[in-house]
């Protein structure tokens, strides 16, 4: 789960890392008032989980209490890249001397994670290690070590920071064990004018797996953009909308990965991904189904399930109990191996329906469910 | 001969005594796996009856190897006490862990895969469905009774992706299946797999399977053009995939560029490893090679 910018700067300023005074609001005449306890001058900063928010308006520099009230007004509601401005964040404005970067990611690669710090911050980070990978410093955290004052005056040294960001390296990497986070960053770290170090923008990355051990996150629900989504997340459903005309479910993310990609390539597009998971129950398969066939957009459904430890008789019990839960109007394919398979196929056949057929191969079951989903 | 596992394997089961354990044990111990000890602190000195073969439990992995000289332990154990358990094992010195556990948070995995190398102990896993030797023996969830042993080594990311390349390739039969698990840090990659592959004499062919988000598959390319001489057919998931979407492993995602099933395809293909775009595609193209590699024996075979 990514963290809004004010709440990375909320656990940065936790663990003492020098932040500006910021104060959050989603509404332009409380901006007003932020703007006056923070002495007039602010920056407004839309609060939105996607990078790129500054080109397009979506930071505005404002020049006193009535000018921030106007950006606010201005930039609440706006549509960044497909997210919707709910909040903006206004901070006392900085004086900036120098900007830098430095962050922590999960470099997969090395089952480890990796410091990676710049003298040169503010920008695309992506482009700087580009164009002159030398001013990126890349170096990996042992984690029964964590990261110790020397090994973050080393990272210093390395990416050229200057001394007064060892103590920030160290916080930063507590910010992230503490937080069981998978990224935190810090774009731009400045150094003012008047010689001090300041966290401006950081972006904090959660592990969703740790949620059981995160109180302050546990509670916090997943926002869904699709009413669907959030209907199969309510259902404990592994579902992901995607905008074709074949309904999409099986066991397993790789089995049901592969199938999107067998039904792409007989010439139709998926409508979604649906994972009913390992020793799948009856009703969960009779969930699944009814959050697919409740898809406006979907023209016929593919149930892929290779029994290994789900049993295929609960799944076709499930797809009978489904078909008398909801009225099915579109066709059905279905195929079942592995497990239980001859005992889930009588099952289908004893039920008899109509708009359900069964297939004994993958491919052929996927270039079926494409024919009916164009031909409707 | 196999990999990492064979009939002399003599397995521990951390969690035997939870409702996954229990179940999983049973199905162990019917695949002809040598199952000697669970391992359950509170339940120490109980016996447990899997259809009249009895299986001691133990209170610690050091105890349970102590007794019973076990080398291999299969871990199912909730996410939180996950970590611990590999630990553990790597503590008293285990050749092999298994983790079984679905959702370990990165921060855990990190942390005991870097333990477990410092300690000369093999992980498989996290979140994956372990690895079989068929015939021989089983360490995790993988159903038994679809294929056969035989000639084929098979690596891969997905649980269901294996067993559909095991029961399409059931007639050839495997040497061993390892399932590395989809979470972005695991203890064994698919290049640790190919090296073990090749040195195996019982591996005619390998069979590696990817799907979407880190560069793994890029990685194990780079390593099959430098290292591998035997035939290698892949098959990657996830063309579909749309940028920035979690696809049900924690790891599956592709973000900006990167983690592509087309990079990975394009760079399995550029060192000469066949890539199907279906499971049964790419269990046609392992046929095919199979056969091939007769027809060469059957040539050379009069000039030996």
């Amino acid at each position: 789960m990514d963290l809004y910018e004010h709440e990375a700067r909320g656990l940065f300023e936790e663990r003492g890392i020098p932040v500006p005074r910021a104060e959050v609001t989603d509404s332009p005449q409380a901006a007003r008032a932020i703007a006056r306890r923070l002495g007039g001058s602010v920056v407004v900063k839309a609060q939105v989980k996607t990078g790129g928010r500054g080109k397009v308006g979506g930071v505005r520099l404002a020049a006193d209490p009535a000018e921030a009230e106007r950006a606010a007004r201005r930039i609440l509601g706006m549509d960044i890249k497909g997210h919707t401005v709910g909040e903006v964040m206004l901070a006392q404005p900085v004086d900036i001397e120098t900007e830098f970067y430095v962050a922590y990611v999960l470099d997969r690669a090395a089952g480890r994670f990796l410091a990676i710090a710049s003298a040169e911050g503010g920008m695309d980070i992506e482009e700087v290690a580009a164009a002159r990978p030398e001013a990126v410093a890349r170096i990996h955290i042992d984690p029964a070590e964590g990261v110790t004052s020397a090994k973050a005056g080393e990272i210093a040294e390395a990416a050229g920071l200057p001394p007064q960001t060892v103590d920030v390296l160290v916080r930063l990497w507590e910010v992230l064990v503490r937080q069981d986070a998978v990224l935190v960053e810090v774009n731009p770290l400045v150094r003012t004018r008047q010689g001090h170090i300041l966290a401006l923008d950081g972006k904090v990355t959660l592990d969703d797996n740790a949620r059981f051990r995160q109180a302050r996150w546990s509670t916090e629900s997943i926002v869904y953009d699709d009413p669907l989504e959030a209907a199969a997340a309510a259902k404990g459903l592994n579902y992901v909308k995607l905008d074709g005309e074949v309904g999409v479910i099986g066991n397993g993310a790789g089995l049901v990965m592969s199938t999107l990609d067998v039904v792409a390539g007989c010439g139709a597009r998926p409508a979604n991904f649906l994972d009913i998971g390992g020793g799948a129950s009856a009703q969960v398969m009779a969930d699944g189904l009814g959050v697919i066939l409740s898809d406006p957009a979907v023209k016929s459904v593919f149930v892929n399930v290779f029994g290994g430890i789900t049993a295929c008789d609960a799944v076709a019990a499930g797809i009978v109990r489904a078909l008398d839960e909801v009225r099915l109007t579109k066709p059905l394919v279905v195929r079942l191996d592995g497990n239980n398979a001859a005992r889930g196929r009588a099952v289908l056949d004893g039920h008899a329906h109509p708009l359900v057929q069964q297939a004994t191969t993958m491919d052929g079951a996927a270039r079926r469910a494409a024919e009916l989903a164009t031909a409707s | 001969m196999a990999i990492f596992l064979t009939k002399e394997s003599r397995v521990l089961v951390q969690g035997m005594t939870g409702g996954e354990g229990m179940k999983h044990t049973r199905r162990m111990l019917a695949a002809g796996t040598n199952v000697v000890g669970g391992v359950n602190p509170r339940k120490a000195g109980q016996t447990v009856d899997f259809d009249d073969r009895l299986v001691p439990v133990f209170g610690s992995v050091a105890d349970a190897m102590r007794a019973t000289g076990a080398d291999v332990t299969v871990v199912f154990v909730p996410p939180a006490f996950a970590k611990a358990a590999v630990v553990e094992a790597a503590d008293a010195g285990i050749g092999l862990v298994v983790v079984i556990t679905e959702g370990i948070p990165v921060h855990d995995s990190v942390a005991f895969t870097s333990y477990a190398k410092k300690k000369g102990t093999r992980i498989v896993g996290p979140n994956c469905p372990g690895l079989i030797t068929p015939g021989q023996s089983n360490a995790g969830i993988i159903p038994a009774d679809i294929t056969r042993s035989g000639r084929v080594g098979l690596v891969s990311k997905s649980g269901t992706l294996t067993y559909q390349l095991m029961y399409e390739l059931r007639d050839i039969g495997f040497s061993t299946c390892v399932g590395i698990g989809g979470d972005p840090v695991v203890g064994t990659t698919h290049i640790d797999c190919l090296a073990a592959f090749q040195d195996d004499p019982d591996t005619e062919l390998i069979v590696l399977i990817g799907e979407i988000g880190g560069d793994a598959e890029e990685r194990a390319a780079t390593y099959i053009h430098e290292h591998v001489t035997k035939p290698v057919v892949g098959y990657i998931a996830g063309f579909t995939a749309p940028e920035g979407r979690t696809m049900g492993h924690a790891g599956a995602i592709v973000s900006g560029s990167a983690g592509t099933a087309q990079a990975k395809k394009a760079a399995l293909e550029a060192v000469g490893v066949k890539v199907g775009n279906t499971p049964t595609e790419t269990a046609r193209l392992v046929l095919a090679l199979l056969d091939t590699d007769r027809e060469d024996t059957a040539r050379e075979t009069p000039r030996a």
